[in-house]
């Protein structure tokens, strides 16, 4: 097995990766344990980011015209939004990010993943569940809950699936040799936890009886948060505290800080979600306990990136090399960015201008695309030789993936934030009383729009490609990892 | 205790006092709202919110179904939250009240249409018509309102909806032509009329009124309102 000698780094053992600390021999095996089912989530998950590309396509077209395929009842906006959202959300996010965790705590715990089966059952269920859900939006079925579209029935499906992968994964944990607890297992299990439950609880308050009227829109918009910001911000997260310290060999910056960050923010975030509400008919207490709870989150904001920076420092010039650290890195500078931007649209003053606007998208946007998807990517570009045994093939295949993906992806987040503040700025001027023209001031940024999708697909199908000649194992033989550029070469930055 | 154990009670509890913070209390304090009833010695004159029943349910259902509330709110914000009660969008902000018997509520989130909370209200029905738009109907009646569903362009100038001509069917006119025909331009012998969802739709749209005084909050005064 080759693969195993590809991390350019592993001769030392960096304190805070001390996975390192056991043979290159074990890992592989390792890595050969978890070949399958992490190789089948990830490829099932990339398949789901096509779909999701093909139908972020088709929204944005039809938002800036909007005859387009209205006709088709089943590809009419109304139906092909919720189906966008949930594609990437639970198609993409949850399967990709799942594949992730599997490696890492096989990895991180030094054990071997056993009865794989369960796994590729999970999977399974979940997909067929999911798949059953996006029909059903696309026919016109929902809860009409947005966030929550998937009826329940296939819902429960999922979490059926979802419950095979998770408790099987939470056992490797509790099975590990590796008992020192990584910043990374730390992340990793609180998303394992929480995304059930809230889940659960959410479709449960749609189906009681008990629960009536706008409880069940707290809900929903509570377990959308818990989805973003916790369930896929965790796994990123735990994926670039892995990465970034592995790939510039050098420990993290701070354990200290980083239990700072990561209890600030497993505590608060839980009850950040009702600033999805704001303004709404709910009490105003619930919002402005949320709203206090996200500027607190300034704590965890701070934190975790000055760890990563600092853990960066000095070696910045990593992401002129190392496909890795570049999507990766992109990925935590935005989990900064979007994280200091849902404080600001949390308060008052600014919520009032850009609510019911675009603005809100562009947040989504930018949690599960530029961050939690580059950091995926990341991890992607670093798991998968490791698995198959062979490099990358080409690294400008990688370097047309990032930049279809950073270009189109900071296109999209720009259109849709700056989009939300002007119409957000003529909405709230009443004595622009016509509603039509409210729409006409972000036109053009529609039809940037487009060209941010146009260049997402051109990225995700060159990813997409790559990744079908790593299953082939067409690529470079295995021993050093395909770099935009080689080590040791002056570095431009 | 070893490390582990904190970090799963930690979990664990996060998750507990999440749950409690934005779900349950929330529950314990809304779940029980009634109607507000108002009577007048002794008899019941005036019960707000009503339940939905027949057309109404089945509209709402079609709302749900073509997926309206990804650009159409049902809320109205208070003066200090936005300028939707200026706007003419109502009366008054809504309140949880208002939606008891909405499962789920169509609250929305975002608003690339208007927002519909009081679209069936007096206020709305009476106005004015689009001075640039094809057609100028005196009021925004169910005629109105079916036009618009399927040509929205023709009712209001440059709008953004998609239309939904799928709700609506061409059929060849046998003897009289009927009675919700669209005034719309179509071949020589045919007309254009609403299947049952477009009437149910409609029917649901004209139920919408949230202008209803509620005792927990203030109306905003006529003058303010009309502004």
């Amino acid at each position: 097995m080759t693969a195993v000698a590809t991390a350019p780094t592993s001769t030392t053992a960096p304190a805070s990766t001390a996975e390192t600390s056991y043979p290159a021999i074990e890992r592989a095996a390792i890595d050969a344990s978890a070949r399958g089912p992490v190789l089948f989530f990830f490829g099932n998950g990339i398949l789901w980011l096509m779909l999701a590309t093909v139908l972020g396509i088709i929204a944005s077209i039809q938002l800036y015209s909007p005859g387009f395929l209205a006709d088709v009842p089943f590809l009419s906006y109304g139906r092909i939004w919720p189906a966008f959202t949930n594609t990437i959300c639970f198609g993409w996010g949850s399967l990709a990010g799942l594949g992730v965790t599997i490696w890492l705590l096989a990895r991180l715990g030094r054990v071997k993943v056993k009865f794989p089966g369960v796994l590729f059952t999970g999977a399974v269920f979940w997909q067929v569940g999911l798949t059953y859900g996006i029909l059903n939006i696309l026919g016109g079925k929902t809860t009409g809950l947005e966030g929550l579209e998937i009826p329940t029935g296939s819902a429960v499906l999922m979490l059926l699936g979802y419950l095979l992968v998770a408790v099987w994964a939470l056992l490797l944990f509790s099975f590990r040799s590796q008992t020192t607890p990584f910043i990374s297992v730390w992340y990793l299990v609180a998303a394992l936890f929480w995304f059930p439950w809230s889940f659960a609880m959410a479709h449960a308050a749609h189906v009681l009886p008990n629960v009536s009227g706008v409880v069940q829109n707290l809900v929903a918009a509570w377990a959308t948060q818990n989805f973003l910001n916790i369930w896929l911000t965790s796994i990123a997260l735990a994926a670039a505290y892995y990465l970034i310290p592995k790939v510039v060999n050098r420990p993290v910056h701070s354990y200290n800080l980083a239990a700072i960050g990561f209890w600030s923010f497993i505590i608060f975030t839980g009850l950040t979600g009702a600033v999805r509400l704001s303004g709404g008919p709910i009490p105003a207490w619930i919002v402005t306990l949320s709203i206090a709870s996200s500027i607190i989150l300034l704590v965890q904001i701070v934190t975790v990136t000055a760890n990563l920076v600092l853990t960066m420092k000095g070696q910045f010039h990593m992401v002129y090399h190392s496909p890795t650290i570049r999507f990766t890195f992109f990925g935590a500078i935005a989990f900064t960015v979007s994280s200091v931007i849902g404080l600001l649209a949390s308060l008052r003053s600014v919520d009032r201008i850009v609510h019911f606007t675009q603005f809100q998208n562009g947040e989504m946007q930018l949690v599960v695309y530029s961050f939690f998807s580059m950091v995926i990517f990341g991890a992607i570009y670093y798991i998968l030789p490791r698995l198959v045994g062979c490099e990358w093939l080409s690294s400008s295949m990688i370097s047309l993936h990032f930049w279809g993906a950073a270009y189109g992806g900071t296109l999209l987040v720009v259109t849709l934030l700056v989009g939300g503040l002007m119409t957000g700025a003529v909405l709230n001027d009443s004595d622009n009383s016509v509603f039509a023209t409210v729409m006409d001031t972000s036109e053009l940024l529609n039809v940037g729009r487009i060209a941010a999708w146009l260049l997402l697909g051109v990225g995700h199908l060159v990813f997409g490609l790559h990744f079908l000649l790593m299953l082939l194992r067409i690529g470079q033989p295995g021993g050093e990892p395909t770099l935009f550029a080689p080590i040791g070469e002056e570095a431009k930055h | 205790m070893n490390r582990s154990n904190y970090l799963l009670t930690g979990i664990v509890g996060s998750f507990a006092l999440s749950l409690f913070a934005l779900v349950l209390v929330p529950q314990a304090q809304l779940g029980g709202l009634q109607p507000q009833f108002q009577d007048d010695e002794g008899k019941v004159v005036d019960i707000y919110p009503i339940e939905n029943r027949g057309i109404v349910a089945g509209g709402r259902a079609v709302y749900i179904s073509e997926g309206c509330v990804y650009c159409h709110s049902q809320q109205v914000r208070d003066e200090q939250n936005g300028t939707d009660i200026d706007r003419g969008w109502g009366t008054r902000r809504t309140v949880a009240r208002d939606y008891i018997f909405d499962s789920p509520p169509l609250l929305g989130s975002s608003r690339i249409g208007p927002d519909l909370a009081n679209v069936g209200s007096a206020k709305w029905r009476n106005e004015p018509a689009d001075e640039n738009a094809e057609y100028k109907p005196a009021k925004r009646d169910a005629a109105w309102q079916l036009l618009h569903l399927y040509a929205p362009n023709t009712i209001i100038h440059n709008s953004k909806m998609p239309a939904y001509r799928y709700l609506f069917e061409k059929r060849k006119i046998s003897g009289q032509r009927s009675d919700d025909a669209l005034n719309v331009a179509v071949e020589d012998g045919y007309e254009i009329v609403p299947k049952p969802e477009a009437k149910e739709l409609v029917g649901y749209l004209l139920s919408l009124d949230k202008s209803h005084p509620l005792k927990e909050v203030k109306t905003a005064t006529p003058e303010v309102a009309a502004k």
